[in-house]
């Protein structure tokens, strides 16, 4: 396999774009990756974009070759796929193009990930992304995405000593580094009244609990790493890509508070990568809800299951702390359009190695971690990149 | 010069609080009245509806201004809850108040401005001399799907403007409209309550087409906030109008008189209609006001308005019909119940 390198990215803002449509966003985000690779079109050899469902946001389908298109690529007739992976699409998208370009078919490939969002009424979006779950045995019978993390916020306070506050303490944290990133859909500070006081959504998550309903896009291009420098001062390294899966319903999991499918790709990742939690330096982790990155850094590793309350509480994964989580904002305060997420992940992370993320930039950063999740957990992508 | 020769409001006298709408669906009342500065609203009696209040309108203008129901040549309705979808309410209110036949009419729709619609059609066939009179009214029982967000501010209540030359209580300089295609709020045939984008009724919505047509009007008159002594714009709720004035840059005691949403509610099309009307209540001659209304759809109407010495005259008597906050005084409060029968929520079995 051959080494592979991040050599140039792209993000929109994300937020409720209402003047930009599903093409508009993918093909800014594609410019601004290409440009930021001071990269040609015609020299992309393949596609992998991330999107959960535009069917039904957007009732468009073929959306591989709908971008190829409308990146001008489709006289070149390149090979364009779209990925779904529900909300784990865009990283699995960065993962087929590693992949692309590990195995030696293709050299120039871009992943990139879209979700056009605020075109249906809000009810119309949540039954949507009920989708990622598993519809027969969770949709049908009313469960959507906030009450299935409920159920896994219960147990796990039931079980573990997580308070209200410090559940809380998730959001405060993202939205203070949300404020510092300037494509964040919120830019506002938050407090931990703020969370408590907000609306119930499903007991015990508050609205500030939950992520947001989003438009956005991104795009990476990778390339061989005997190449990077072709394009690139600054490439980003990939030291590991790992996926996992788990049952798709809640219901059928070993145990509800633990992402088992997160434990194997993290697991397998720094295997890949033959690193230890301690060469970490910050890592994006898929907050949906504030429980699920209370869940994420404990499944990854970063601390004991059942301490991540009081470890976020202390500050330890706050800028500065002992390994800052989802300093882009995370998914709750940088928003969360679907497809897209797993890309801004990645460029989240390579901003922080390239010493380019500004006001939530960590000093020193090496080796970043992005952390992807499908549905409640059936899906699981892990990816370690590396400042070359 | 074009100008209102008189006016006339009508609000229903039942009121339903936003805590008792609050406390049926579970939802926090002082988190949405603090959100939306409004804290009841107007209800409609069992016999009431679009058609009902336009006439009491209507009727309140004629009681301020002696003039010949015959010399009022169009007669224009707007509203979003006609009682019929095809059978003019207009004909209703000409024939009520004795303008029939000769006289054109037609029910308008264009969300919550038909009624400032109705008024610049009025303009334009008296400035071109077609009519001598024209009644422009706005006028709505709103529909808010229960637990929707706009049922806790869908009102009742209307307000009639005869538009014409001869010696207007306040002129009209200048009017002029900004309009695109914007889906923002809507309801389909045979539909009973409207459905609406959110938040995409702020930004692309409300904000954009008022700021756009009271700049425009601006531009147009070379005027600015400040040559304005009151500003009126359309009140879904207290904020949307406190922060587009703030925007624009109006203070807050000018949109004070206008801004009657708090205790009354959104009426749609009655909306800032009634806001102007409140606004006239207590204007002197010489008082100049802005208004903007706004509908979903979406356009906004902007007007360049001088109060006259008329309107101080022998030939007007403003007392002589119920004022803004006169009608608003006095309420007898709903319970949900009653609300629910009130507005035909209960579906009774034939």
């Amino acid at each position: 396999m051959r080494d592979v390198a991040v050599i140039g990215v792209g993000c929109t803002t994300f937020g409720e774009k209402w003047s930009s449509g599903f093409r508009e966003l993918f093909v800014e985000a594609g410019a601004l990756a290409l440009e930021d690779a001071q990269l040609s079109g015609e020299k992309i050899d393949a596609m992998y974009i991330g999107n959960m469902s535009a069917g039904r946001f957007i009732e468009q389908e073929h959306i591989g070759a709908l971008i190829a298109d409308y990146a001008g690529l489709a006289t070149r007739h390149i090979p364009s796929t779209r990925v779904e992976a529900a909300c784990a699409s865009g990283g699995l998208a960065f993962r087929q193009a590693v992949i692309a370009v590990a195995s030696g078919m293709e050299d120039i490939v871009v992943a990139a990930g879209v979700e056009k969002m605020t075109d249906v009424e809000p009810g119309a979006s949540t039954d949507t992304l009920t989708g990622a779950a598993d519809r027969e045995w969770e949709g049908f019978v009313g469960a959507t995405f906030p009450g299935l993390y409920a159920m896994i916020a219960t147990d796990y306070m039931h079980r573990y000593p997580l308070t209200r506050e410090q559940l809380a303490q998730v959001a405060v944290k993202n939205h203070y580094n949300g404020a510092r990133n300037p494509i964040a859909q919120y830019q506002q500070e938050i407090t931990i009244d703020t969370v408590m006081n907000s609306t119930m959504v499903a007991e015990p998550l508050r609205l500030f609990d939950c992520s947001p309903i989003t438009d956005g896009a991104a795009a990476v291009i990778v390339a061989p790493l005997s190449r990077a420098r072709e394009f690139t001062d600054t490439p980003i390294r990939v030291l590991a890509s790992a996926q996992a899966s788990d049952t798709i319903t809640l219901h059928d999991r070993r145990d509800i508070s633990t992402l088992d499918a997160t434990v194997a790709a993290g697991q397998r990742a720094f295997r890949m990568a033959k690193l230890a939690h301690k060469d970490i330096d910050m890592v994006e982790v898929h907050d949906c809800f504030s429980i699920a990155e209370i869940c994420a850094v404990e499944d990854l590793g970063f601390c004991r299951k059942g301490e991540a309350g009081k470890f976020t509480a202390d500050g330890e994964t706050a800028l500065g702390g002992k390994i800052p989580v989802n300093t882009s904002g995370g998914l709750k305060a940088c928003g969360h359009p679907v497809g897209a997420t797993g890309i801004k992940q990645v460029y989240e992370i390579t901003q922080q190695l390239r010493n380019e993320a500004g006001k939530r930039q960590i000093d020193g950063a090496e080796i970043g971690m992005t952390h992807n999740v499908g549905g409640t957990g059936a899906t699981a992508v892990v990816h370690i990149l590396r400042r070359c | 010069m074009v100008g209102i020769i008189t006016y006339g409001v009508y609000i229903p006298r039942y009121r339903i609080k936003v805590e008792e709408i609050a406390k049926v669906w579970g939802a926090n009342a002082s988190d949405i009245s603090g959100g939306l500065g409004v804290f009841e609203k107007s209800v409609p009696d069992l016999d009431e509806d679009a058609a009902t209040i336009a006439v009491e309108a209507a009727r309140n203008a004629l009681l301020r201004r002696t003039i010949d129901p015959k010399d009022i040549g169009a007669v224009y309705v707007g509203s979003e809850s006609h009682p019929y979808a095809v059978k003019p309410t207009a004909c209703t209110v000409g024939e009520a108040i004795g303008a029939t036949p000769n006289m054109t009419a037609a029910d308008y729709e264009f969300a919550c401005k038909a009624g400032t619609a109705a008024i610049q059609t009025c303009m334009g066939l008296v400035k071109s001399e077609m009519i001598t009179y024209g009644l422009a009214i706005g006028s709505d029982v709103s529909q808010g799907a229960p637990s929707d967000p706009l049922e806790y501010t869908a009102a009742a209540g209307g307000a009639a403007f005869v538009i014409g030359r001869d010696d207007p209580i306040a002129t009209i300089h200048h009017t002029c409209s900004f309009t695109t295609d914007t889906p923002d709020f809507w309801r389909r045939e045979g539909q009973d309550y409207p459905r609406h984008g959110g938040r995409f009724t702020g930004d692309p919505g409300y904000f954009r087409h008022v700021e756009g047509a009271s700049r425009l009007l601006f531009e147009q008159t070379g005027k600015t906030p400040k040559d304005f002594t009151y500003g009126v714009f359309h009140q879904p709720n207290a904020k949307f109008p406190q922060k587009v004035a703030k925007t624009l840059g109006f203070a807050p005691e000018q949109i004070k008189p206008g801004l009657v949403v708090p205790t009354l509610g959104n009426t749609y099309s009655g909306a800032s209609p009634i806001g102007l009307a409140a606004t006239l209540d207590i204007a002197q001659p010489g008082d100049t006001i802005f208004v903007c209304s706004f509908g979903s759809g979406a356009g906004g109407d902007a007007f360049d308005i001088e109060v006259t010495d008329a309107i101080l005259s022998d030939k007007f008597r403003r007392d002589a019909a119920p004022g803004v906050l006169q009608l608003l005084k006095d309420p007898i409060y709903l319970d949900y119940a009653r609300y629910a029968v009130h507005k035909g929520k209960i579906v009774m079995q034939l």
